[in-house]
């Protein structure tokens, strides 16, 4: 038992090491605010274009698709180096992650030649518009509908929560096809031109003040049938490819940290109140499972293993804590920690700042409740819930 | 990255569930807990002496095998699997470490092979009563040859042949070597909440004891020898709470109300999602204590905390949702389910309740971060 690299995991890492080197600033100790300047993206694309011409930019990728065709050992090697460098990785990680691997997946040759190289190398970017206002958990329940007209295929409805939709070129879409079959079975999965008639991106306020996702409108919206991915009524087959082509997460914490709130008691004098110390060793405990855990999956993947379920307890972990942690420290400061400004409070608000994010991120990507169901059925075999609505067809469900 | 155990420590964990599924059972357990005389399960802990456990982590040239503190991580969480009715803990974590720690070569000599050949039953006993023992608050005396006082409660020391005892003497804590067959001790059995593992008050008047270590050196060696079994009593939790889990899903899955299994309604799915999710956490803070431990690495201190906390949470909320999955039948004395939560609440507070292990953490990391 140990923590160390093998000689070619090693060597990997030394190459990754001294590429970043030669391009980015290792980060600092302050925190990065989250990306919002003008130059943001235009950086982002330029990193993109590097990663890409030097192979780091797919690592699992086969060659033949411009990848570096490495393991996915080297794959979590990488993520783990980049996360050290002032990296601007947020714009490609939903398209290259997901909507390409469907595409290539799925995609005729055509589509291969004409995405695939373009997304590499930052030259296009792509979202995923598959959650709606009434579907959600629920995804198969999506009520945004095709209708075939000839060759082409005329969209209408409404997605919501589409990261990076204001700047995407290209998307893939999950619609009803045939609402006369239950849900599962009426959906087909097209690529969409972002760019043409009758796509409006609307930026979505959210309750922590920012606006960083977006509701998406479809009005007449022409597709044509030769830009589907897969059989028609076989999206949900399609859309559980793009599911799990979902990342193996290795970045660090999503906000704030015990070590942070620890310093912080310490310059509030908190540091002595023993229910605090209690909390805090809580906090570690949990935090070291999870960064530990990822290491029981990485020794898997080192020994050419396919990891177990263990990673799944991740982010039900990380952001209950955050929001544990945030709450804690801002009743801390009593009165005072109502503040959030950043000129006024101590260490930019950013836990008054991660108590507003936090919330969101209990519900993002799967809620703490779907994950749990997850758990249950997936690892643990427990049944899958009552589905009242499996054999109905999709316009007989009741819905609201 | 290579955070786990080897292909032979995993052999090791297989072979070692299956000779006790076999030979250590829940009747085993049970003949223990439905019978006052008996203090542990004779049977079991020959057929333990056999195998040749006992000297798992002792040196080949005192008779054991040889092997390392990771294999003896593999065999405390197959011991807390099966709730083992044995003074296993008592011998092979505490007494055998305390030797290992502080004995000298002729006490080391003397005895380790007595515990691998299973003359030798050891016990430690620091205890004296509510919180935890330090060199201010001892009472028990050590006057370079005997000790005298009052050590309650100690685990398996009404069937122990040895105990190591917590002692202050003109130079602080020291810990001694006891032959409790020797005069000047009196044992008397103590009811807990753990019928299966026994529990004595023992009683020295003037009773025969050598010393280990430095005289002085006590308190020090406590703290390391409790940092060390830490690891492996947290071993012992994980196996535990592993168990309960796999009883509540199983349990949820034959058990049928309103015309399906309860493991079928989210509000035992997600608890049993929870336990799941503790015990991984307890699982990894578990591994990181057996590098530790087996590496005698600087980060002990806050990883046997860590591995401490982790499990004895893991184990207290899956042995009580346990019983609450079971509902009504969980709370029958026939069905096994609150052997495993009175186990988890010995476990909890034998070497330190989860209070001290977290002010222990919190002090590992300040100490580190200072350095």
């Amino acid at each position: 038992m140990d923590f160390n690299d093998t000689k070619e995991e090693a060597e990997f890492r030394a190459e990754a090491r001294a590429f970043l080197d030669k391009h980015l600033e290792p980060k600092t100790g302050a925190r990065p605010r989250p990306g919002s300047g003008k130059d943001a993206l235009q950086r982002a694309k330029d990193w993109q274009k590097i990663k890409a011409e030097n192979k780091f930019a797919q690592i699992t990728w086969p060659e033949e698709w411009g990848g570096r065709g490495g393991t996915s050992m080297q794959s979590v090697i990488w993520g783990q180096e980049e996360s050290k460098y002032d990296a601007p990785t947020g714009p490609f990680a939903i398209g290259l992650g997901m909507c390409v691997p469907t595409v290539i997946a799925f995609g005729s040759d055509a589509h291969k030649k004409r995405y695939v190289e373009k997304a590499l190398k930052g030259e296009e970017i792509w979202c995923q518009l598959f959650s709606e206002p009434s579907a959600g958990s629920d995804v198969a329940g999506l009520k945004t509908k095709a209708v075939k007209d000839g060759d082409e295929w005329v969209i209408n409805g409404q997605k919501v929560w589409t990261s990076g939709a204001h700047y995407s070129d290209f998307g893939i879409v999950l619609v009803r096809t045939n609402p006369k079959v239950p849900k599962h079975k009426g959906l087909t999965m097209f690529i969409v031109n972002m760019k043409q008639k009758g796509v409006e991106v609307r930026p979505i306020h959210q309750a922590s003040g920012g606006r960083e996702f977006n509701e998406v409108y479809f009005t007449d919206v022409r597709i044509p049938d030769s830009d589907r991915l897969g059989e028609v009524g076989a999206g949900w087959k399609v859309a559980l490819v793009t599911l799990m082509n979902e990342r193996l997460a290795v970045g660090g914490s999503p906000g704030p940290d015990w070590g942070e709130i620890m310093e912080y008691a310490k310059s509030s004098g908190t540091i002595t109140d023993q229910a605090f110390r209690e909390k805090l060793a809580d906090w570690y405990v949990a935090a070291q499972g999870y960064k530990l855990t990822k290491f029981r999956t990485m020794t898997a993947l080192s020994r050419g293993q396919t990891p177990g379920p263990e990673n799944s307890i991740g982010k039900i972990i990380t952001a209950n804590h955050l929001q544990d942690i945030c709450n804690s420290a801002i009743e801390m400061q009593d009165h005072y920690g109502i503040i959030n400004d950043a000129e006024t409070m101590p260490g930019d608000a950013i836990f008054q700042q991660s108590f507003m994010w936090a919330p969101g991120l209990r519900i993002a990507g799967g809620t703490d409740e779907i994950l749990k169901n997850i758990i249950a059925e997936r690892v643990l075999g427990l049944p899958q819930d009552v589905r009242v609505d499996k054999d109905l067809p999709f316009d007989e469900m009741k819905a609201g | 990255m290579n955070f786990d155990f080897s292909e032979d420590q995993k052999f090791l964990a297989n072979e070692a569930r299956k000779f006790l599924e076999s030979q250590c059972g829940m009747g085993e357990v049970r003949a223990v807990l439905n019978d006052d005389s008996k203090a542990y399960n004779e049977g079991v802990w020959k057929k333990v002496v056999e195998m040749g456990w006992l000297g798992t982590s002792i040196p080949e040239e005192h008779g054991g095998l040889g092997l390392g503190m990771l294999e003896m991580c593999v065999l405390a969480e197959e011991m807390g699997r099966v709730l083992a009715p044995v003074p296993w803990a008592s011998t092979a974590y505490f007494f055998t470490e305390a030797l290992k720690l502080a004995g000298s070569e002729a006490q080391q000599a003397e005895i380790f092979p007595k515990i691998v050949s299973g003359d030798v039953i050891g016990c430690y006993a620091a205890s004296e009563g509510p919180g935890n023992p330090d060199a201010a608050s001892l009472k028990t005396t050590f006057d370079g040859k005997t000790i005298s006082g009052v050590k309650v409660p100690v685990t398996d020391g009404d069937v122990a042949t040895h105990a190591v005892v917590l002692a202050k003497d003109g130079k602080g804590a020291s810990l001694v070597l006891v032959d409790l067959s020797g005069k000047g001790v009196s044992k008397k059995v103590l009811s807990t909440l753990d019928p299966t593992r026994s529990h004595a008050e023992l009683t020295f008047d003037k009773a025969p004891a050598t010393l280990l270590g430095k005289s002085g050196d006590g308190a020090v060696l406590n703290d390391e020898l409790l940092n060390r079994v830490a690891v492996l009593i947290a071993f012992e939790q994980l196996g535990g709470a592993s168990r309960c889990l796999e009883m509540a899903k199983d349990y949820a899955m034959e058990r049928y109300a309103f015309g399906r299994p309860i493991g079928g309604n989210q509000a035992i799915k997600h608890k049993l999602a929870e336990m799941y999710v503790k015990n991984e956490v307890a699982r990894s803070n578990c591994f990181y204590g057996a590098w530790a431990l087996s590496t005698d690495a600087a980060e002990l201190p806050e990883a046997a905390a860590a591995a401490r906390v982790a499990a004895s949470e893991a184990f207290w909320f899956a042995s009580k949702e346990n019983i609450q999955t079971h509902g009504g039948m969980g709370f029958t004395w026939e069905v096994d389910c609150h052997l495993f939560y009175r186990r988890a609440k010995l476990l909890a507070v034998q070497a330190g309740s989860p209070k001290v292990w977290k002010e222990k953490l919190v002090r590992a990391i300040e100490t580190k971060n200072a350095a």
